[in-house]
């Protein structure tokens, strides 16, 4: 029988020298796993597949697994992606990115992908922090928390990528946690299924920056919060507001039928095409 | 297909260029004087089967055409100098990656927004040393509509030959002007594809290291599945920090382009036949007022040529010598501080050919009548 790990080993690169840049307990491990358990649950051939990421920790991700991998520009992954895609539609585009990455110098691209609604699936990882850089406060780093740039606590407000993509156009919005993996494993699938632009954010724990500076514990410590605070939005929808004070919602936010950007420039190139042929 | 005969502007006489040798990826963002490219290809594209997208900004237009290459297509961008500047983040990416694509930069004044409208050659430095890093770029100037079509021919050409960034430098006049154009027919120009492997997955190197410095290039989704990353990296294209891969990678970057600097540096000469002592060296629409310049000197008996790189960097410095060897006075003109001007010193013997500048920043052009006198002033001085 194969084992979860058999499956995981078979999508990495045997070239790539080991072991890679995260630290002990991050929760990019999980991702990694998951995002394979899902591409290998839906049998996509390996060839097929081309993982694009920008820069940071979540970032190096691609280079670890056998796809077609692009690690590009700080905060550009999704616009050379959107170039990949529209270029050969045929190909699965998956973008890895992490909060700053995808919501500060690579906010502009993230929401006019979601308008485009053009085929490609985002894993957003959210650790509140740049934990490359070690420890900048970034676009979703709480109010009030401590970074190496905001020693004082962060007076800036926070913002939920999830509703940002919801209004900018996005077809399928989910949120999930390196803790919960069964249900970011079932996220994930869904955002690959989806024919259109999917986010995937994913809450991760940073403790050697953002778990240390806050004194928010070890990544235990900080996996068990997450068990504590995710309020699955099944659950959410029934309870009254002051019960979901320092919650937050987890699971399939938004999902959206509506033309796919590739599709949609396909099918005008076709009937040009036919006219320009009809012509005498 | 027979020959046609239109009368175009620079800006489409790209698009007709781009067509021509195969690209059938454009992504763009509006600027003027440029804009004219990217509504061309919004038309032409989704006719012939390519795709048009407009992003959000210049980096991302850069980041999609490079994306686009990756993915097997042809592909291409044009801005003007504050596009350009934004271009530059990602335009390292495409040298360092070294993936295919061509950016036609459409020149106004500068720096930042400047004159949108008025004419200039002030990023003539940027087209060749923009970006940060130790890379060498290939920059291309036509003089003339129907040279827009070629040299956007060529510039594709090039990027699939040597598989880097390839830069066509307009300028506003030439971008908006309209003159006669011959569009070729296809089996009339020479196209030329990147070199594809030749080897089963397994062995592949996607910057493996060969005797001409140009590695061959698969495409996403054929089966190779190698890594692209904007960091140093080795052959396969995986992060590296080894001193004697760092040195290298950025060797080969250095080697396919410089080496190869007498395949591709070509000039024009006028009137250099019988050995002038004088002569004017100037780029794109300016060599035309320097060609008008050297009839009317020539009419008045006075010896003098006139030489035009059409390719201003790499500058061939075999070539450039070989050109100026009967010149001992060299007037540089052009429409900047003196930005040629420095290029050119780096390979010229300065003890045989003094360079005097011509420059005009105005945001107008140099006229004949400006040269020619110029031209007097130095005969002058020389007698």
């Amino acid at each position: 029988m194969q084992t979860k790990s058999d499956i995981v080993h078979h999508y990495l690169r045997p070239k790539k020298k080991f072991p890679h840049v995260w630290c002990s307990g991050c929760g990019l491990g999980v991702i990694l796993g998951s995002l394979i358990r899902s591409i290998d649950a839906l049998q996509m051939p390996k060839d097929d597949i081309v993982v694009c990421s920008g820069i940071g920790c979540s970032s190096r991700l691609p280079v670890y697994i056998d796809f077609n991998t692009l690690h590009t520009t700080h905060g550009r992954a999704i616009a050379f992606a959107t170039g990949v895609k529209f270029s050969n539609p045929r190909l699965k585009v998956i973008v890895v990115t992490g909060d700053g990455d995808c919501l500060a110098i690579g906010g502009n691209h993230f929401i006019h992908a979601c308008r485009r609604n053009i085929d490609i699936t985002v894993i957003l990882v959210n650790n509140w922090i740049y934990g490359m850089t070690g420890g900048q406060f970034s676009p979703t780093t709480p109010t009030g928390k401590i970074g190496s740039t905001a020693p004082y606590g962060n007076i800036e407000q926070t913002f939920d990528p999830t509703k940002l993509a919801i209004a900018a156009g996005a077809a399928y919005v989910a949120r999930s946690t390196v803790y919960h993996v069964d249900q970011l494993d079932k996220m994930i699938k869904g955002g690959l299924e989806k024919k259109g632009f999917s986010v995937v954010e994913v809450i991760s724990n940073c403790h050697t920056y953002f778990g240390r500076l806050n004194k928010e514990g070890d990544a235990v410590e900080m996996l068990t919060w997450m068990k504590a605070h995710a309020m699955p939005i099944q659950a959410a929808r029934k309870l009254p507001p002051e019960k979901m004070e320092g919650k937050f919602v987890t699971g399939l936010l938004h999902d959206e039928e509506k033309q796919e950007y590739c599709d949609r420039y396909a099918q005008l190139s076709e009937d040009l095409m036919k006219k320009t042929e009809a012509r005498p | 297909m027979s020959n046609q005969v239109k009368l175009l502007q620079g800006n489409e006489a790209c698009v007709e260029g781009a067509v021509l040798a195969g690209v059938r990826f454009f992504a763009g963002y509006p600027i003027t004087p440029s804009t004219e490219i990217a509504e061309g290809m919004a038309r032409r594209l989704p006719r012939i089967g390519g795709r048009f997208i407009q992003m959000e900004d210049e980096i991302a237009s850069m980041a999609a055409i490079i994306g686009a290459s990756c993915a097997g297509s042809k592909s291409m961008t044009a801005t003007s100098g504050p596009g350009f500047s934004l271009m530059q983040e990602n335009l390292g990416y495409a040298y360092i990656t070294e993936t295919p694509c061509v950016v036609v930069d459409v020149q106004r004044g500068g720096p930042s927004t400047g004159l949108p409208t008025k004419i200039s050659q002030s990023d003539t430095m940027q087209a060749a040393y923009g970006t940060h890093g130790d890379y060498y770029a290939i920059v291309l100037a036509p003089s003339s509509v129907e040279e827009s079509l070629h040299l956007t021919v060529k510039a594709v050409n090039y990027s699939e030959m040597y598989r880097t960034p390839v830069i066509v430098l307009l300028d506003e006049v030439l971008g908006h002007m309209r003159e006669k154009v011959v569009i070729p027919a296809l089996d009339e120009i020479e196209v030329q594809e990147r070199r594809r492997p030749a080897v089963p997955p397994d062995w592949y190197k996607h910057y493996a290291i060969t005797a001409t410095g140009v590695s061959a290039m698969a495409s996403f989704g054929e089966g190779y599945r190698f890594n692209v990353t904007g960091l140093t990296h080795d052959e396969l294209g995986f992060p590296t920090a080894v001193p004697r891969e760092i040195k290298a990678m950025l060797d080969k970057l250095k080697d396919k382009v410089v080496k190869n600097a007498d395949a591709i540096a070509e000039f024009e000469s006028t009137e250099m036949d019988d050995d002038p002592k004088v002569a004017i060296l100037s780029y794109g629409i300016v060599s035309r007022a320097a060609k008008q310049a050297v009839a009317m000197a020539r009419e008045q008996r006075l010896k003098v040529g006139a030489i035009r790189p059409k390719t201003i960097w790499p500058l061939s410095e075999s070539k450039v010598r070989d050109l100026l060897k009967p010149v001992r006075q060299l007037i540089v003109a052009e429409l900047n501080q003196g930005q040629l001007i420095n290029m050119v010193k780096q390979c010229i013997d300065r003890n045989h050919t003094e360079l005097i500048p011509l420059q005009k920043y105005d945001g107008e052009l140099i006229t004949p009548s400006e040269i020619l006198h110029k031209i007097k002033e130095v005969k002058h001085h020389a007698n």
